[in-house]
């Protein structure tokens, strides 16, 4: 078996978010990393859109990022500390939209390694240096240098190693032109490591410890180092020279510290907490992230905690030396991994998990009745400031990054009943989780409906001059009418535009000249700029019957299939062509491209005939009208249309220009819902590189559109798609709308590129705004965390298990506001009696909702859960069980006993009292739910109690098998409790999936991998017959066939392990006679082992695997899997050894070709845990198409084929699988 | 290579291993000392993968900054007090 990975949807999550100025415009951008991809963001200035520049997979994991800017530069060029044990310096290059990679140094191992830097990254402020640490010991600095040609050089490092050493964070101080400095937190645990009473390490104290690297010297020296009060996190720069005092800011539990070099005193602030809050009060408060606002006159940071407030801080200054550290409540947002304030007022908000979000700072919190407190503030040791959270005040939310991340649980399968399945996903932790439903397809914001007086045919947009930025007039054609509505504030009907009302119209168009052209069944109506207006008649009892037009050329079929053409001379007048063509049969369709810039008119009319050929026919002067290619359909053309697109296919001689080549493409639109794409030869009019897609049922008709200033094309069947070309890649994706008729260009002041279209009776205008978006989300609000859900066959309706550690149920939480009230109303003295009782009633009816103020963290062991019966497609709650505080629901399977076939059970496996490290809980149960027949409400009918946690639950043979800590057993059904009819003590540590088919049960040990189990009914056994050699972290597993079983693993590992055609597993037959081959065992496991077949590090922690067909109807099978950080992907097998053959080489050569852009081996990152095996990486090789056109071409002709070809490929084995 | 100076090579080479490579073992590498480097091998592991930082986020329900916070002061003594050591002499 050899398998094809393919990433259908990138990581969501944010790892690392840093800002700057990196195409070197004024604009200011922000870089983001998702683990293992980088990105370039730019939020739009304007609207406050955020839109994605360039998303590149590295094949490695970044681990740190930063900004920096040579003194004198404009340009900030990106550091990546990753695991590749490399130094890289990218630069982002506008003009071919690429991450560059300046600068590349190597200095140790590979992987995540503790003494490997890579962890930590720094970089002077003036851009003279850099240090990049490690975890423990090795800190490297690198100077950074201008050589006359502008560029940027680096020196070899130098290096501050300190043995024995934890690095907390680093940062560099700001000190101006002096020699640059890094502040690192530190500890030394070489003293704790020598102490057997354990006193040292209580002792040790962290340091904050300044490294001084000496230009004049070339020489990094240890400064200075000072023993901290508390253990701090994370420390933040403080401007210093001409902008501020220097120093840094230390942020550790509940304190805040202002430390500088040199003997000023340092400033102390506690972090305020909230007032009132139901968190454990023995909890300490951390700030989590940290933004750092300067201008010229003045900076603030903004810092969050770990609830998601966010504090602005200053400084108070007199001369160089701070006084005080000034703290300001300023508002909450979710919890984030990283923020950057941006110099146009925008906040970037990368949430720890869950969607990302784009905020406006309406306000600085300057001038506002919010209280400030101050170090100066006098306070007992131990002491405490508090405020009250409220919502959003300073902060105006702009724009939301939807995020998937973590997906914990994820189903595909066609629930709504439409005909392509969608994915069901719950994702999202705490109060923030939710069940998302993804569909293949672009998201369609309705920017209007309007009702029509009658059924429209066909509708189009015309600007009144060629240059205008909007279209003016949009004209519907009725049956037998003609309905022009001017664009403006709103969409009204005017009369006096010139067009003909009275007939209905087949196509209009605006000239160049600031013309405008309608075409009717009896001729040409041509409207000049001053309103003049000329009528070309058709001759004769002929009228016409097909019409191309683009600026300056119009072509039209009469009846009978006569051409004649029309073109725009000199003075602006419609010139008729003297020659007319009759072609050999009736005329379907016809287009024109557009005139190209600079030049008179399109060489080039593509025409479809009944006679099932579409033919180019050449519209140069000197041979006009006659045929120069022609392409032979299988069924007739129904519409076509040539698009200008891309940068996908060039010859040898633009090669060199090649990120302003484009080519043109024929689309052809067949009466059997396919559609054909072939690049026109610009020179020559041959048609080459034909691609097929089946779209729908009805016949494809296709419109010019434009996205993203470039052209698209828009074709409609009983879907409509849109196929258009973003981030060097095509896309054909479905629009999630209903089916449109005829469709549009639109363009407007609030709606820059949009399309308008009819459907039925009513005319809509439509936008488009997440392109290259692969998904589109409905997504339902859940409580908890959810972890487990199963669907419920017969009514689609699924069953959510949602379960929180370190949380309080609703019942308790209420309990817990009461208590604290009454507490309140308690501690007030006689005349404060009033203001308490107010107080307290306030602070019950506080409803701060969790999603954005987070919920209150209770403490370790605690526990909250519900049971949930959900209508996926409508999202309604039909019934939410909840569990009793500390109860966790761990497993769910549904299960038909076969004692009573007709009636549904749902076992929940749940903890009580369950401690996480190290795991133990005080008891265990297998609830039983009786579930009604249209899934809408379940009934508790008994616990069967059990002394382990019930990590696993599943259905066999009309019983339960259950996976209760270690042990295998099997239940079946009983009046007051489940009867536990046979057990198996054989597995190691942990069942964490069961899962059966046929006879047999395959069972994962949380590290120990997968055990083949078969049930002896004779006596009554469970006999483990088989099991894996490699020990595996197991998260979820997937049962492939009767012989295999997928598996994936908490490191990012996806394994398939197939039992080899020999062995055997008929356990009531025991082939020694002496029952000794099913008790013996091999090497300390089962007798037979299972083979691995094959192997691949995903780089994502694996959450889900299902085998599915994600493309009706009859389409391939493939293994989709899902990740905790958002992402989407598939395994498909090749079906033919040409194709793997094909992609090994194709993948050999990107190895070599297009190394990974940080520095990381690709066959190394594959390999990170286990050696990668019958695996061909697809992402690496689609990568091919984002190439350079002259490293595409020769890596082409060494694979013996043309870089279309090899393009086609690619495309050929992603359509037949999946989007 | 001198082959005189094998014997010599291998003790200078294993010093020079042991002072670059933080865990490398020798022979009187005991049972904690191994543990200890384990842990802090797994520790540092943890820091640098985001998909074990978050899961380990999500299984406790506590933000990724506390779960780092938390990972790098368990480094400094990952498996409690050394054991007392017997005296050599």
């Amino acid at each position: 078996m050899f398998l094809y990975n393919l990433t259908l949807q990138k990581a969501t999550a944010i790892t690392h978010a840093i800002h700057g100025n990196f195409s070197g415009d004024k604009l200011q951008e922000i870089v983001i990393s998702r683990g293992k991809c980088i990105e370039l963001l730019r939020p739009d200035p304007n609207t406050g859109k955020v839109h994605t520049l360039l998303s590149v997979e590295i094949f490695g994991i970044i681990r740190s990022l930063v900004a920096f800017r040579l003194t004198g530069g404009t340009k900030d060029y990106i550091i990546v500390g990753s695991d590749s044990g490399r130094l890289v310096v990218l630069e982002y290059m506008p003009v071919k939209n690429i991450f560059e990679k300046v600068h590349q140094e190597t200095f140790g191992k590979s992987g995540c390694r503790r003494i490997v830097p890579g962890q930590y990254l720094a970089v002077d402020p003036k851009g003279r240096a850099g240090m990049i640490a490690a975890i423990e010991k090795q800190k490297l600095v690198f100077i950074f240098h201008r050589s006359p040609e502008v560029k940027l050089t680096i020196s070899s490092p130098l290096e501050a190693h300190k043995s024995n050493t934890l690095v907390y964070h680093m940062v560099a101080v700001d000190v101006d032109y002096s020699n640059p400095m890094f502040a690192c937190l530190e500890i030394d645990y070489e003293d704790a490591d020598a102490d057997p009473t354990g006193e040292a390490a209580q002792k040790t104290q962290q340091t904050l410890t300044f490294y001084e690297l000496d230009l004049g010297l070339n020489h990094v020296v240890r400064k200075y180092s000072e023993p901290l009060e508390e253990h701090a996190n994370f420390l933040v720069s403080v401007p210093g020279g001409r902008d501020g005092p220097s120093g840094v800011l230390i942020c550790s539990e509940n304190y805040l510290t202002y430390k500088n070099l040199g003997d000023q005193m340092d400033i102390r602030c506690p972090i305020p907490r909230r007032r009132n809050d139901l968190d454990d009060p023995e909890r300490g408060m951390i700030f989590v992230c940290s933004a750092t606002h300067k201008t010229k006159s003045m900076f603030f940071f903004l810092a969050q905690t770990e609830q998601g407030d966010i504090f602005k801080i200053t400084l108070d200054t007199v001369g160089e030396v701070v006084t005080a550290i000034k703290l300001k409540y300023f508002d909450t947002v979710p919890v984030a991994t990283a923020m950057c304030v941006l110099k146009t007022g925008f906040l970037f908000v990368a949430c720890e998990f869950g969607n990302h979000y784009l905020y406006q700072i309406a306000h600085l919190g300057d001038d506002d009745d919010e209280l400030e407190f101050s170090s100066e503030m006098p306070l007992e040791e131990g002491d405490t400031f508090f405020f009250a959270p409220r919502s959003l005040r300073n902060l105006v939310l702009v724009d939301e990054l939807e995020s998937l991340s973590p997906i914990l649980s994820a189903k595909v399968a066609d629930l709504a009943g439409e005909d392509t399945p969608q994915f069901y996903m719950a994702c999202g932790r705490g109060p923030r989780s939710s069940m998302r439903v993804l569909r293949h397809g672009l998201e369609v914001s309705e920017m209007a409906v309007s009702e029509l007086p009658g059924n429209p045919d066909a509708v189009w947009t015309v600007k009144k001059k060629s240059d205008d930025k909007y279209d003016a007039y949009i004209i519907v054609s009725f049956v037998n009418a003609t309905l022009v509505l001017s664009i403006g504030e709103t969409v009204e009907e005017v009369t006096d535009s010139g067009f003909l009302g009275t007939t209905p119209t087949l196509c209009c168009a605006s000239f160049a000249d600031n013309g405008l052209v309608q075409i009717f069944p009896e001729g040409i109506r041509h409207i000049w700029a001053s309103g003049r207006v000329r009528d070309w008649k058709a001759p004769g009892k002929t009228h016409i019957v097909r019409c191309a037009v683009n600026q300056r050329q119009v072509v039209i079929a009469l009846t009978g299939g006569e051409l004649v053409y029309f073109e725009m001379n000199k003075d602006g007048k419609l010139h008729d062509y003297e020659k007319t063509q009759r072609m050999s049969s009736d005329v379907v369709c016809m287009a024109l491209p557009n005139v190209p810039a600079g030049e008179q008119r399109s060489w080039f009319l593509a025409i479809g005939l009944a006679d099932n050929t579409v033919r180019i026919i050449s519209l140069d002067p000197s041979d006009c009208l006659s045929s120069r290619s022609m392409q032979v359909l299988p069924v007739c053309a129904e519409s076509l249309c040539i698009v200008e697109m891309g940068c996908a296919e060039r010859d040898q001689e633009d090669a060199a220009s090649a990120s302003t080549t484009t080519s043109l493409y024929l689309n052809i639109g067949l009466q059997n819902g396919a559609l054909l794409r072939a690049v026109l030869d610009p020179v020559s009019g041959n048609l080459t590189d034909t691609r097929t897609r089946y779209l729908g049922l009805r016949p494809v008709k296709l419109f010019r559109i434009r996205m993203q200033n470039s052209e698209a094309v828009l074709a409609m069947t009983s879907r409509s798609w849109l196929s258009y070309y973003y981030q060097s890649r095509f896309y054909l994706t479905p629009l999630s709308y209903e089916s449109l008729e005829y469709a549009s260009g639109f363009s407007s002041e609030q709606c820059p590129e949009g399309i308008v279209a009819i459907s039925t009776n009513t005319l809509r205008i439509l936008a488009l705004e997440k392109l290259g978006a692969v998904f589109n989300q409905v997504s339902f609000p859940l409580e908890y965390t959810p972890r487990q859900f199963v669907v419920h066959p017969e009514t689609s309706n699924i069953l959510i298990l949602e379960t929180e550690h370190n949380a309080y149920t609703e019942e308790t939480k209420k309990q817990r506001r009461q208590q604290m009230a009454e507490e309140m109303r308690e501690a007030a003295g006689e005349e404060e009696q009033e203001l308490a009782r107010e107080m307290a009633d306030a602070f019950l009816n506080e409803d701060l909702p969790e999603n954005i103020f987070s919920a209150p963290k209770a403490g370790h062991g605690m526990w909250a859960s519900t049971v949930r019966l959900m209508d996926p497609v409508m999202g309604v709650t039909h019934q939410q069980h909840r569990l009793v505080q500390n109860e966790a629901a761990m497993s769910i399977a549904l299960v038909k006993f076969h004692n009573s076939v007709d009636t549904w059970y749902l076992i929940v496996g749940v903890a009580k009292d369950l401690q996480l490290n190290p795991r133990q809980c005080s008891q265990g149960f297998l609830d039983t739910y009786r579930l009604d027949p249209h899934c809408r409400n379940i009934e508790l009918l008994h616990r069967t109690p059990v002394d382990e946690v019930p990590y696993a639950v599943c259905a066999y043979n009309g019983r339960l098998l259950a996976g209760v800590g270690r042990m295998l057993r099997m239940y079946d059904m009983g009046k007051k409790k489940l009867l536990r009819k046979c057990e198996n003590k054989h597995i190691p540590n942990l069942i964490v999936s069961i899962q059966a088919m046929g006879k047999r049960i395959y069972v994962a040990d949380v590290q120990e991998s997968v055990y083949m189990v078969r049930y002896k009914r004779a006596e009554n056994q469970l006999i483990i017959f088989a099991d894996d050699t490699h020990p595996r972290w197991i998260t979820c597993t997937s049962v492939l066939d009767y012989e295999t079983v997928a598996t994936a693993d908490k490191f990012g590992n996806i394994s398939i392990v197939r039992l080899p055609p020999n062995i055997s597993d008929d356990v009531d037959e025991d082939p020694t006679g002496n029952k000794s081959l099913w008790d013996r065992g091999l090497l300390n496991g089962a007798s037979q082992k299972a083979d691995t077949v094959a192997t691949f590090h995903v780089g994502e922690t694996v959450t889900s695997l299902q085998k599915t067909t994600l493309i009706p109807p009859g389409g391939w099978e493939s293994l989709v899997y899902t990740t905790i950080s958002g992402s989407v992907g598939v395994f498909v097998p090749f079906t033919s050894h040409e194709d793997h053959d094909f992609f090994q080489h194709l993948e050999m050569h990107m190895r070599s070709e297009n190394a990974p852009l940080c520095g990381r081996d690709h066959l190394s990152f594959r390999s990170y845990y286990f050696p990668v095996k019958n695996v061909i990486d697809g992402d690496l090789c689609e990568q091919y198409n984002s190439m350079e056109p002259a490293k595409q071409k020769s890596l082409a002709i060494d694979l013996e084929r043309t870089p279309a070809e090899v393009s086609k490929k690619l495309e050929d084995i992603r359509r037949r699988y999946a989007f | 290579m001198n082959p005189m100076g094998d014997r010599y090579n291998i003790y200078s080479q294993l010093e020079h291993l042991q002072s670059k490579c933080i865990g490398t073992g020798h022979a009187d590498t005991t049972k904690f000392e191994w543990m200890v480097n384990q842990h802090r091998d797994s520790c540092s592991s943890y820091l640098g993968h985001p998909d074990l930082l978050n899961y380990f986020a999500i299984a406790e329900n506590e933000s990724k900054a506390r779960i780092k916070f938390n990972l790098m002061e368990k480094m400094l003594q990952p498996c409690g007090p050394p054991p007392d050591k017997p005296d050599d002499n």
